[in-house]
């Protein structure tokens, strides 16, 4: 081998020696510093400093603290945390830096609002966001909306909805099922055809998946819930007709002429206790269930089903 | 032992810039250089003088062939520290003084410390550069810098030493100087292998010559050899303007220059030309033998070339 | 080998110090350091973190644009200017080269950092009047920043050896500039799918990892550094610029010096 081919194996392995150990690196690395990278965002954390320190790469700045959000609140998502305190300040900034980035809001609107651990609990700051939003994209109706969902599903300001849904409504292109909504707001506020028909439109006009999936959570969840009052109501029919109430599901389901036993939307049974309760084999698989449960239920933190 | 044996080294560039075209800047050569010779390695600009020189050297890779310098492959590290390269135009690191220069070169040749400084000084004294202690090479003419550039490619005292164009940027005293300092190398037994367009220069150092012309050679050999192609003719030359008649019978091609006379004819007819400008009395201003210069066998090596070429395609 | 090496960088450390250059970008990152006071200044309670940060900052992107200026010019200019050939004409192998001119840029941009810390020290002595014990994480915060250093040079020669001395100052600063977002790369890419999260992933692995090697606001903050975090850091940066010392060796070893 002359000098020159061993020197192109020498570096050739060398090269390949230090591409391994600088990948296995910065893994390594990542895990030393999860928290840090936030921290480090958030030293600047007023959005007018970041806006003059991005020196006018406003666009780019804002995509970086996007992904950063998303990050955040997946990394946070999956160590099933209890807080989200940097959700708003992230979101404030990205949006402060690009007033259009419209997904900022949507995720604003699903995740700020609701109560710790689905979200960050933080419903007055979220209203304040798709104000923002709106002020700064008045013909987007889906602002309207994401603010008339704050309102439905936290506050269950049934008023306010249905104000700002017809708001929404009187944008030119607005979708029809705005002034439905104001509609039903106004009458049929609790009804769980409403609630299943925000949802549905929650999902499908979500682009992130995180978003997508929490709307997904969110319709089983309606479903039970329905099951459930139906169920109740149908137990409540037979104790009266038989002064007692039914000894299991099946003498319930014959009695009712149902086709076979009512399963929840995983496949499984509901049960019938023997104080004539009805609730699902395993509430931790339906987070924002408000029936079904068993007497003092403390709901863990959601999980995600059809992870991607 | 050859100093240096070029086995059939070519190259062949690939240029363009979608499609790449190959274009030979030399064809397959086959040379060879004995020890203690100055070469002279001739061609127009172009012709693949350079190229030659840098394959040598191992900055450019041949495309087909090798070499032996001193006995080893041209590829070897190691016999750099026997062998000294004066590239054309040189260009040094403009920061260091020439004795900086120096030392790092001597440094990297591996030139023993206690020896450098000694050897630095004698090799400035030898190129003629003196009171630049301190001067930054930036500050340097082109002249002087062509002499540090002879004095770094000697320094280690090699075997054999590369000039690329050893004479460029010189005034003719400068040019003396170089072409005496070779001479001298010469006398030290070292090789010297040089390349030049300057054909005079050749003329006066050289004990070999190769022609190269667009990348092919097109003749080798002494420089005596080639040049005496001699018609067997002589050159005489007298005071005046006058042709005597008797120079006409001798088949004399006459000139007048000036208030002299050139008539160039046949050696054997010498005697008989004299005897003419005798009888006349006529003043005989000098005789002498006519070579043909390097330079007609060089433009008539190119223009054979041209022609074969013109007849080719 | 070794003292060829050493000749090499020993030499190529005197070029950049003779360069003026150099003394010019020095002269205005100490000049920015005592900037830093007056900044500092205008509100009492953050001179201390204004001019660290400021300082560390300025330490920072000048050593940077020396790194790649110094490192392009030696290498670049060295082969374009053909003050190669007659060091290549010695028994000196092209890889010594390379190696010899990383190490005499590393010892430049040391001695250079060296300085620029003073000033940076000196504004937060004038400023704070006392050092206190947390001051030392910024000696931690310069050592990071050499890193920086070293592994910006191995990429400005990895750069050199094949491209020309204004491509190669582009491609090093960019890769500086997209490697302060390394962290954010690395987000993007697990936002995405497919073929394109194949490229992101590759990419955001290959590019140095400037995010994990700046602690400048950390340590404006007084915030600790785990010892694990800069033994890693440490050899991090070993490794990459060996990946890219060991590039350019491979193509410089190939390379025909036109």
């Amino acid at each position: 081998m002359t000098a020159s081919q061993r020197t192109t194996v020498i570096a050739g392995v060398c090269l390949a020696v230090s591409l391994v150990a600088c990948v296995l690196l910065l893994r390594h690395i990542d895990q030393i510093r999860p928290k840090a990278s936030i921290e480090d965002v958030l030293y600047i954390n007023s959005p007018k400093m970041v806006k003059r320190a991005s020196l006018g790469f406003d666009g780019l700045m804002a995509c970086i603290y996007w992904t950063r959000t998303v990050q955040y609140f997946g990394n946070r998502h999956f160590d099933r945390a209890h807080t989200y305190n940097e959700l708003a300040p992230l979101l404030e900034i990205t949006t402060a830096l690009d007033p259009h980035l419209l997904p900022a809001y949507q995720f604003g609107a699903s995740f700020l609002a609701p109560k710790p651990p689905g979200g960050a609990g933080e419903p007055a700051r979220a209203i304040q966001l798709m104000e923002y939003g709106i002020e700064h994209n008045p013909n987007n109706w889906r602002l309207y909306y994401d603010l008339g969902f704050v309102y439905y599903t936290e506050l269950k300001d049934y008023r306010n909805a249905a104000a700002v849904f017809e708001r929404g409504s009187q944008v030119p292109d607005a979708h029809p099922f705005m002034k439905i909504m104001a509609a039903q707001m106004a009458t049929h506020a609790g009804d769980f055809a409403t609630a299943r028909m925000l949802w549905r439109a929650a999902y499908e006009s979500a682009s992130e998946s995180n978003v997508r999936q929490n709307a997904i959570e969110h319709l089983r969840a309606i479903r039970v819930d329905e099951d459930v009052t139906h169920l109740e109501a149908a137990v409540e029919q037979f104790s009266e007709q038989n002064r007692r109430p039914p000894f299991s599901m099946s003498e319930l389901a014959t009695a009712q002429h149902w086709s076979g036993l009512p399963v929840d939307p995983d496949g499984f049974p509901y049960n019938l206790t023997l104080d004539g309760r009805v609730q699902v084999e395993s509430p931790d698989d339906f987070p924002f269930i408000t029936k079904g449960t068993p007497p003092g239920y403390v709901p863990a933190p959601p999980k995600f089903h059809n992870q991607n | 032992m050859a100093a240096i044996e070029i086995l059939g080294l070519e190259k062949t560039y690939m240029v363009g810039f979608w499609r790449k075209r190959p274009k030979r800047a030399l064809q397959p050569l086959h040379l060879t250089v004995e020890e203690g010779e100055i070469f002279g390695f001739l061609g127009p600009n172009g012709a693949g003088k350079t190229t030659t020189l840098k394959m040598l050297m191992g900055l450019v890779f041949p495309t087909a062939g090798t070499a032996r310098i001193l006995g080893h492959e041209w590829t070897d590290p190691e016999i750099k520290a026997q062998i000294g390269f004066l590239p054309e135009q040189p260009y040094f690191y403009d920061y260091l003084t020439a004795h900086e220069l120096l030392n790092y070169y001597g440094q990297l040749s591996g030139v023993p410390a206690k020896d450098r400084t000694r050897r630095v000084e004698e090799v400035l004294q030898q190129v003629g550069l003196t009171d630049i202690k301190g001067v930054q090479l930036r500050k340097f003419s082109k002249g002087m810098l062509q002499r540090a550039g002879i004095a770094q490619a000697i320094l280690h005292n090699p075997k054999l030493v590369f000039f690329d164009e050893p004479m460029s940027g010189l005034d003719p005293l400068g040019r003396r100087e170089v072409r005496d300092l070779m001479e001298q190398l010469k006398q030290q037994g070292k090789t010297v292998f040089f390349s030049t367009h300057i054909l005079s220069d050749a003329e006066a150092l050289c004990d070999r010559v190769a022609i190269i012309h667009k990348g092919e050679l097109r003749g080798v050999g002494a420089v005596e050899d080639l040049t005496s192609t001699v018609q067997g003719k002589v050159e005489v030359i007298w005071q005046g303007a006058q042709i005597p008649a008797s120079m006409k019978v001798l088949d004399a091609e006459c000139h007048v220059v000036g208030d002299t006379v050139r008539a160039v004819l046949a050696e054997n007819q010498q005697d008989a030309a004299i005897d003419a400008l005798r009888r006349e009395h006529i003043r005989l201003i000098a005789i002498t033998p006519l070579r043909t210069s390097l330079e007609a066998y060089f433009v008539e090596k190119l223009q054979h070339a041209q022609t074969t070429a013109g007849k080719a395609s | 080998m070794i003292p060829r090496l050493l000749h090499i960088a020993s030499n190529t450390f005197r070029e950049a110090v003779r360069d003026r250059v150099l003394y010019n970008l020095i002269a205005f990152a100490l000049l920015l350091s005592g900037a830093a006071i007056f900044v500092g200044q205008i509100s009492i309670d953050i001179e201390r973190l204004v001019v660290v940060n400021l300082g560390l900052t300025a330490v920072s992107l000048f050593g940077v644009v020396i790194a790649i200026f110094i490192g392009i010019g030696l290498v670049s200019k060295e082969i374009e200017k053909r003050t190669l050939y007659t060091v290549l004409s010695r028994p000196v192998r092209r890889w010594e080269f390379i190696i010899g001119k990383f190490l005499g840029l590393a010892g430049t941009l040391v001695v250079n950092t060296f300085f620029m810390a003073i000033g940076v020290f000196g504004a937060l002595l004038y400023v704070a009047h006392k050092f206190s014990k947390p001051d030392a994480l910024i000696l931690v915060a310069l050592y990071f920043i050499v890193l920086e250093f070293l592994i910006i040079c191995a990429l400005a020669l990895l750069f050199s050896s094949f491209s020309s001395p204004l491509l190669s100052a582009v491609f090093a600063f960019s890769l500086f500039v997209i490697g302060s977002f390394a962290d954010d790369l690395r987000g993007f890419a697990a936002m995405t799918h497919g073929i394109t999260r194949l490229f992101a992933t590759a990419a955001a692995y290959l590019v140095p990892n400037f995010s994990a090697l700046n602690v400048i606001s950390a340590v404006a903050h007084q915030q600790p550094l785990s010892s694990q975090l800069i033994m890693h850091n440490t050899l991090y940066a070993f490794f990459y610029a060996a990946m890219a010392l060991s590039g350019a060796v491979l193509i410089f070893e190939r390379r025909n010096l036109k």
